[in-house]
């Protein structure tokens, strides 16, 4: 018997008003493995990052952590857990510093104070580790270029040693130089024994990087692919859905990838 | 009062200090001209526009009437500025989560004649009815912040509604008394009218302010030498905490010039230390200017948005009920006019003037101190002159519209600079 994956969705929902965002889903991450979410627009990607991270609950399945259900209802539980989130828009705060936004929430406190000292020397011993270059760790982010608050945001993941990772469009904003500076660190910390969620448009990034595939398709399953033996054609046509392949029960579909 | 925005400095900090002492001051002053470059790109200009208006200000007043930094008007400023400004100490708060409290003037008024009806009709003791006319600001303002929280109305639409419910409810309270006279022996005519008149209490004051600032921007040096983090020379920081002490001991001279140290302006400025430790040391702090550079990305990190949003509002009516019992205190009545007027205008602008972002996020409590001082300069130039009040109010409309449009033009640099 395989451990069971380190975090498992069974059946999850979520509907905003009338739209059926996400049905019935079904994903596996486990430690080690690189898992890319594929879809169109509109494909419930983003959503189901949300619901795993908390910002906005499933309305009904099953989230599983190591084997046993979890909730997750707010961004605290997900991150209690051990699931690390960089969003798609980031979500850093613009005014605070590179320090201030690395720590949020989780400040290091010195008889009761903040303690800058030892933020301030942990997040610059992170970035070094992360070998990105943020030259002035006390500037607001806002007056940050792109790639570098890129960096802030996954460093910002990596804080408290997360498990899981969930990586929405890493790369879509970013140039050729840093974009292969994300994958390489996306590799570095799956040989770390990390699971990644990474959701991309880029095929190219996919079949470098990921183990397998999960395609959604408006708000479904639709199919998940061995990536190292999976044509990229057949992928494709999942994603846009001139194969609909009918959403099957991971459960029942044995231990094949 | 000096420039506070220790974090901002600390980040183009220079190495270890120079062996020979000509080298680390040219390195010093080397330091801070590029930390002062790279300011000035940035947008982060600080509070130094609204010192150079406030200079310019007295200068010009100083020329018109040569009696306007005498130590007499010059301590009767002093006084002047604590009821607005611990206002708009309440408004800082309030602005660096992006929103705006239009109460204030009205929760001033209503603690006001709480303070009144219950102290000279109804006989309550003094502290007593201050501890109740404090705690009934607290109270609108969580009102007011937990609905706003919770419904997310902007806090400029519910406060509106509060400016008009509470001024209605404090004419209810005065009922057909209309001005009510406070005791002017009294505790509450005491915090306006007291002045510690031996010089050492004004020449401590100053003291202790500058050895604080001194020891701790030490302490922080001493720690960041032993992680081996950049840090500021000894040299710089000496320089820093001795600006300061030459500002601080030259106004406790010139105060002691008079009457000696205010009551009031000593209790306005440890409340504002002690807010600017809370903003910007603790973790309730943190909180709050993070929810000024967005509200979603706090939320993501787990922050608790309405509990956060409630107390900021809560601090709002807090200071504005403390305020309005200074302001009740300097003229020792209550009336169905305390609490309106231009005071709600006067309080914004002096956050905003003081170089607090309306955008959320950026600002300190200093800042209405700074920005009180030059509201209130204008008043009192102005009344020294016999300048007519519509004049007053259009320099005091232009000095606010400037410090809005290098509010913006610095926000839009920022981001520019993040751009290139």
């Amino acid at each position: 018997m395989r451990a069971p994956p380190l975090l498992a969705l069974r059946g999850v929902s979520k509907r905003f008003g009338v739209v059926q965002v996400l049905e019935d889903i079904e994903l596996e991450v486990r430690a080690g493995e690189v898992v890319a979410l594929l879809g169109d627009n509109g494909a419930g990607k983003s959503t189901l990052v949300k619901v795993v991270s908390g910002v906005t609950p499933a309305d009904k399945g099953v989230i599983e952590w190591e084997g046993r259900a979890v909730q997750i209802k707010r961004p605290h539980d997900a991150r209690d857990l051990g699931i690390a989130t960089v969003y798609q828009d980031l979500a850093l705060c613009g005014t605070l510093d590179v320090v201030g936004n690395l720590f949020l929430g989780r400040e290091i406190r010195r008889y009761g104070f903040l303690d800058e000292v030892e933020m301030e020397r942990r997040t610059r011993a992170l970035l070094e580790r992360l070998a990105a270059g943020v030259p002035d760790l006390r500037a607001p982010v806002v007056s940050l270029s792109t790639g570098q608050r890129q960096t802030v945001a996954i460093a910002r993941s990596l804080l408290g040693n997360p498990r899981v990772l969930l990586l929405d469009e890493p790369t879509a904003s970013l140039g050729l130089q840093q974009t292969s500076e994300v994958l390489d660190l996306v590799d570095q910390l799956r040989d770390r024994g990390l699971g990644v969620l990474l959701i991309s448009h880029n095929m190219g990034d996919v079949k470098a990087l990921a183990d397998s595939a999960a395609v959604l398709r408006l708000g479904r399953n639709n199919g998940f692919f061995d990536v190292n033996t999976a044509a990229q054609e057949q992928i494709i046509s999942s994603i846009t859905g001139a194969t609909e392949n009918v959403p099957r029960r991971m459960a029942s579909r044995g231990d094949e990838w | 009062m000096a420039d506070k925005t220790r974090e901002g400095l600390a980040a183009s900090t220079t190495g270890p200090r120079q062996p020979q002492r000509g080298r680390a001051v040219a390195h010093a002053v080397e330091g801070w001209a590029t930390e002062f470059r790279r300011r000035l790109r940035a947008g982060e200009l600080g509070s130094l526009p609204v010192v150079m208006v406030l200079i310019a200000v007295w200068i010009t007043f100083q020329i018109l009437n040569e009696n306007f930094l005498s130590p007499r008007n010059l301590s009767n400023i002093s006084v002047d500025i604590v009821g607005t400004g611990l206002i708009a100490v309440g408004i800082v708060f309030v602005l660096l989560i992006g929103e705006i409290d239009l109460s204030v003037g009205s929760v001033s008024g209503l603690a006001a004649a709480v303070f009144a009806v219950l102290n000279v009709n109804n006989g309550v003791p003094e502290w007593l009815a201050v501890i109740v006319a404090v705690l009934a600001g607290t109270a609108v303002g969580a009102v007011q912040g937990f609905s706003f929280a919770r419904t997310r109305v902007p806090a400029f639409v519910v406060t509106l509604a509060g400016l008009l419910t509470w001024n209605g409810l404090m004419l209810y309270i005065l009922g057909t008394s209309g001005t009510i006279n406070i005791d002017e022996d009294g505790l509450l005519a005491k915090l306006t009218t007291y002045y510690f008149t031996n010089d050492a209490a004004a020449y401590g004051l100053a003291a202790i302010g500058a050895a604080l600032v001194f020891l701790v921007s030490y302490q922080d040096m001493r720690r960041r030498e032993t992680v081996g983090m950049p840090h500021r020379s000894l040299l710089q920081i000496g320089v820093r905490a001795g600006a300061l002490a030459v500002v601080a001991f030259a106004a406790a001279y010139v105060l002691n010039q008079f009457q000696g140290l205010p009551l009031a302006l000593l209790i306005f400025l440890v409340v504002v230390a002690g807010l600017d430790i809370v903003l910007r040391r603790t973790h309730y702090g943190r909180q709050v200017y993070a929810l000024g550079g967005g509200v979603e990305a706090a939320r993501r990190a787990s922050l608790r948005v309405v509990r956060v949003q409630t107390a900021v509002l809560a601090i709002s009516g807090t200071m504005a009920a403390i305020g309005g019992l200074f302001l009740a205190s300097r003229i020792t009545s209550v009336s169905q006019a305390s609490g309106s007027g231009v005071l709600l205008l006067n309080a914004i602008a002096a956050a905003v003037i003081g170089g607090t972002s309306l955008f959320g996020g950026r600002g300190t409590t200093w800042s209405a101190v700074l920005g009180i001082l030059v509201i209130e300069s204008v008043a009192s130039g102005m009344a020294t002159t016999d300048t007519p009040v519509a004049l007053q109010f259009m320099i005091t409309g232009g000095v606010l519209f400037a410090a809005v449009v290098i509010d913006s033009l610095s926000r839009r640099t920022q981001e520019a600079h993040g751009r290139a």
